[in-house]
Formats: structure tokens, C-alpha cells, sequence
């Protein structure tokens, strides 16, 4: 499978990074190649392997129920660009 | 042309947990902005998300309740887009591997009306934020108390044919969560939230036709004129020659009519993927049996007990346990009624929750006890009052007058069932209206009914109906 430049422009935009025209060729070449390698990896036979979650052979721990956090707003709001009456402001998303 | 409509619901259940499902912040409703909202909650750098147990077990419990799989092994997934409410840039979900998968309901959508929808899958995942537009200086406000509240996302088939089924199984989804406890179901603050999947096909084609989603209805009424308006949008465009195009859309309660959402620019890309943070959630056969010993009586095997137990028929049985309160209500009346189950199923869905809807109340509102409405109709079967009676004994009660006994003692409402008394209340009457007696007697069949109503104003209501019918009889026939 092989990239286009419109592709790799494409993911760029899903992930909100600005790249440029000489960036978008560079990861064209890097991205085709990590692809390159899944097609290869393609290549084995995976019959009766359970598709891998997580490369730690571990499971979920839980934790009881419990309110265990205290208000931290003060302290958290102060890291925040923009604040007012208690909440976090963001450039306006709905006109 | 005859159209057919298929509709799918997503609903999101709020679990009633007391802390987030990945954080220990609390969930408590209506506290003031971000004092609910940690560091994992605002996804800090750094931070761990580890799963609350209770979630887990909320989770098995909606699959038992609906006969479902509940997945030994499932996995949580990043669904990424950016928006302000969601900080982290991705929510927290389950994609391939649900904890829930296939189940169905059942929905008694009339006495030998029944008609099963099938549930596709259940996932866990976390809520957002919330965006507020009034005005910050042209500036929005986000509030991120909500964010990482536990949900259960479920997921129906598309087998509902029209907007009364649609209601009738969002309904049904929202009585067994209710029941089994794991959402308060409060719609208000956002508790249970629905989304509609509509399309529509010419009746005999197997195809689905193209489908608009409309997002986050809050009530049931507007689930049901949302179905309906988007419909007649759906075949409108279709036989003005055009396309239904897949799209989000939003149902405006105030219009009454849906309407293309702001599109989220590539919003179905959501490049899912298994969240390394964690870890894959092993579901033991043991977890299930503890759960499964714990969920009380569910609704359709309680509307099989009313049925059997009380002889009602499947319509009332499941009306009666609409709610676990409702049911405990009813059977609670039936036991201080002395088991007079049919009497107190007319009374509770009908006095009782007409005065209710009045006042805009639920059954846990009530002004009047079960105990109460019971021993009310002990003295209806005891022939103390008449049904008519009742009414008003109910309605005393109802304005906290104290219990029927005392209201028939102090208002004078026993019914009169000494023969005598009647008998001599007739003589009189019949005195009184020679007239009317004389066509009676020459055969006008119907001026019985004027005699009855003259006993029974005389009486003030509180001759036995019966008595009367059959004094009345023999003495006009002279």
C-alpha cells in the first residue's frame, strides 16, 4: 500500500499538525515505510494467535469506588491560558 | 409510494457510580465549575487512568438484565477528535472488543402485542466536558466536572418500525437501568441520553436506506416527534427527487424540526486504536455469578409474577411495573387490601395516577400511602362505601385529611345498607312524584334511572347502589 502526499495531509489535519510541503514529503517517505513493514508483517501466519491488546500480558486492575480527590480548581485553573468564574476559556466554537 | 422506517437508538446511560470511572473525582451532579476535575480528568501529562470496579459491575449487570454475552475479555480504545470539552484530545471507549455484547428486550406494546428489539452491544467509555456559549467575551466556557463520568453506551439494532416502538424500548432500556441501579435515569441532568439512527425504505426492500443520526434527545416525547419529523423530512426529499445525505443532526423542541449540525470537520475519523494506558479487562465467570446473585426482581419476570399472582392481564402487569417503586407500591396495596389485586390495579392506574399526572408527580411523591389506598379499598370491598364514595374518601385522603377510616367517620360517608332506611327513603319518593311513578308503572321502562338518582340524592351518594336497585324494583312494581 502506498501513500499519497494528499494522505499524509490528510492524517496531519486529524491531528491539528501544521507541516509543511518539504515536512509532507519527508513523512511520506516515513510513513510508507512503517506500512511497508505492516505489509510485511502481513505476511505471517497469525492462525490461533489472539490479536494482541497490549504488549504487557497483565490485566485491568480496579479500584473500589471511592471519591478520593479533592478540589484542586485554584491551583489547576492558574496553569490555564484564559479563566473566568470558574471555568476555562477556549476561542469561541460555536457562531 | 409506502415507505417503511427503520430506527436504531444509541443510548448513554450515566453509571451511578460516586467516582469517575478512571479518576477518583466525584460525580455529584450540579457542583460548582472544575472543583470535580483532576489531573487525570484534564489529562495532565504524566497521569494513569485505572478503572473503577464499580463501573465494571454496572456494566455486567445491564448484560444479565438483557440476556446478553458479557465479553471474558475486553478492551478499551482512544477515539480521538479534538474538541475543548475533551481535553486529552480523546475519549476513552470501547471499540472492537465491548464488555456487552449481543442482547435483546422485550416491549409489550399492547395486550398480545410484544415485539423484541435486539441490543447490538454495550460499551463502557467516559463523558466530556461541557462547552458554555453565553457570552465570555466572545470567548466559550468549559467546565470539566463531567468529564470522565462513567458511561454505558447501548446500542440497539435497527429493528424499530415507527417512533411508538422507538419510545416504547428507550422506555424499556430506562426502567431496567433504573431497576437494576445502575443510572438514576434522570433526564433533566443528562443522566440518559438518546441518539436516533432513521432511515427510510420503500415498504419490500431489503436495503436500508441512507441515514441521519440525530443526536442528544433528552425526553421521550421529543424522541418521538424528532422520529416523526425527520420521517416526513426523510420522504420529502426522497419524492421531491433528491438524495438523504448521512449526516448528524439536532432536534431544535422549539421548532419542532431537526437540522444539519455544524459539521465536525472528518468527525467520523476517529482513527480508534487500543489505549496503552490500559490494560486489557479480564471478566471472571465468578463476577458475573456475584453480580447475577445480586440484581433484584427485573420487570418482565415481575410482570409474569403480577400476571400469575394477581390474574392481571400482560398490559396492566406491565404497566404496574413500570417502576421498581411502582411495583412495590401496587403489591403493597394488594397486601393491605387484603388481596383484592383487581380492585387496586384500578385504583392506582386510574385515580391514583390520574391525580398524580395532575400535580406532575411521580409515585415516590405520592401524598398518599400504599397502606393508605389499601384500607381504603377494604372498606369498598367490605361494603362500607361505595365505589362513588371512594372517590371522594380518596380525595380527602389525598389532601391529607388522615386514613378512610377516619375520613367516613368524619364526613358521615358510611354507606347506608340498612333496608329499612331505604325502603321508608323510597315510600317518600315515590310520594313525592305520583307523576312519574304513574309512567313508570304504564310501562316508560326508563324513568327507573330518575328514581334511582332521587334515592341516591336523598342519600347524598351513600345508598348501596345494589340495595337500591333491587328495593327500587319490587316497590315501583307496587
Amino acid at each position: 500500500m502506498s501513500l499519497k502526499t494528499s494522505d499524509v495531509e490528510k492524517i496531519a489535519h486529524l491531528a491539528q499538525l501544521s507541516i509543511n510541503d518539504e515536512e509532507a514529503e519527508g513523512l511520506l517517505g516515513e510513513l510508507s515505510g512503517i506500512l511497508g513493514l505492516v505489509a510485511q508483517m502481513e505476511q505471517v501466519d497469525t492462525t490461533g494467535v489472539e490479536p494482541m491488546a497490549h504488549p504487557l500480558h497483565m490485566n485491568q486492575r480496579l479500584r473500589d469506588d471511592v471519591v478520593s480527590e479533592t478540589d484542586q480548581r485554584d491551583k489547576l485553573l492558574a496553569l490555564a491560558p484564559s479563566s473566568e468564574a470558574g471555568l476555562i476559556l477556549v476561542p469561541q466554537v460555536i457562531e | 409510494m409506502q415507505w417503511e422506517t427503520v430506527i436504531g437508538l444509541e443510548i448513554h446511560a450515566q453509571l451511578a457510580t460516586k467516582s469517575k470511572i478512571f479518576s477518583g473525582s466525584s460525580t455529584a451532579y450540579g457542583a460548582a465549575p472544575n472543583t470535580q476535575a483532576n489531573t487525570i480528568d484534564l489529562g495532565f501529562p504524566g497521569v494513569l487512568p485505572v478503572l473503577n470496579r464499580s463501573a465494571v459491575s454496572m456494566a455486567i449487570r445491564l448484560g444479565l438484565a438483557i440476556e446478553a454475552e458479557i465479553a471474558p475479555r475486553s478492551v478499551f480504545a482512544r477515539k480521538n477528535y479534538f474538541y475543548p470539552d475533551l481535553p486529552k484530545g480523546y475519549q476513552i471507549s470501547q471499540f472492537e472488543l465491548p464488555v456487552v455484547g449481543k442482547g435483546e428486550v422485550e416491549l409489550v406494546m399492547g395486550e398480545d402485542d410484544i415485539r423484541v428489539i435486539g441490543v447490538t452491544r454495550a460499551h463502557l467509555e467516559e463523558d466530556a466536558g461541557k462547552s458554555l456559549h453565553e457570552d465570555f467575551h466572545g470567548k466559550t466556557g468549559v467546565d470539566l466536572n463531567r468529564a470522565g463520568t462513567p458511561l454505558l453506551e447501548i446500542v440497539s439494532e435497527p429493528d424499530m418500525r415507527n417512533a411508538k416502538e422507538a419510545v416504547a424500548y428507550a422506555k424499556k432500556i430506562h426502567q431496567i437501568v433504573r431497576y437494576i441501579g445502575i443510572c438514576d435515569g434522570n433526564m433533566q441532568e443528562g443522566s440518559f441520553r438518546m441518539d436516533a439512527n432513521i432511515s427510510v425504505r420503500p415498504k419490500g426492500q431489503e436495503a436500508f436506506g441512507t441515514r441521519a443520526e440525530i443526536k442528544n434527545i433528552n425526553s421521550f416525547r421529543f424522541l418521538e416527534r424528532a422520529i416523526n419529523f425527520e420521517v416526513e423530512r426523510q420522504i420529502d426529499v426522497i419524492e421531491g427527487g433528491g438524495t438523504v445525505v448521512q449526516e448528524t443532526r439536532l432536534y431544535d423542541a422549539d421548532k419542532n424540526e431537526t437540522r444539519t449540525m455544524r459539521a465536525k470537520e472528518e468527525a467520523n475519523d476517529y482513527r480508534y486504536f487500543p489505549d496503552p494506558d490500559l490494560l486489557p479487562l479480564i471478566i471472571e465467570e465468578q463476577d458475573i455469578e456475584a453480580e447475577r446473585s445480586n440484581l433484584p426482581e427485573l420487570p418482565d419476570i415481575k410482570r409474569k409474577r403480577f400476571q400469575s399472582d394477581f390474574g392481571l392481564n400482560r398490559y396492566d402487569a406491565a404497566v404496574l411495573t413500570a417502576s421498581r417503586v411502582l411495583g412495590d407500591y401496587y403489591e403493597t396495596v394488594v397486601k393491605a387490601a387484603n388481596g383484592e389485586a383487581k380492585l387496586a390495579a384500578n385504583w392506582v392506574m386510574g385515580e391514583l395516577s390520574a391525580s398524580l399526572n395532575r400535580q406532575g408527580m411521580d409515585i415516590e411523591q405520592s401524598p398518599l400511602s400504599a397502606e393508605q389506598l389499601g384500607g381504603m379499598l377494604l372498606r369498598i370491598s367490605d361494603n362500607t362505601i361505595s365505589g362513588k364514595i371512594a372517590k371522594q374518601v380518596f380525595e380527602a385522603m389525598w389532601n391529607g385529611e388522615g386514613d378512610a377510616d377516619s375520613v367516613i367517620e368524619k364526613q358521615g360517608l358510611k354507606q347506608i345498607t340498612d333496608s329499612g332506611a331505604i325502603e321508608s327513603i323510597i315510600d317518600d319518593i315515590m310520594a313525592a312524584n305520583p307523576g312519574q311513578l304513574q309512567q313508570y308503572r304504564s310501562g316508560k321502562d326508563k324513568l327507573f334511572g330518575f328514581f334511582v338518582g332521587q334515592v341516591m340524592k336523598a342519600t347524598q351518594g351513600k345508598a348501596n347502589p345494589r340495595q337500591v336497585n333491587e328495593l327500587l324494583k319490587s316497590k315501583l312494581a307496587g
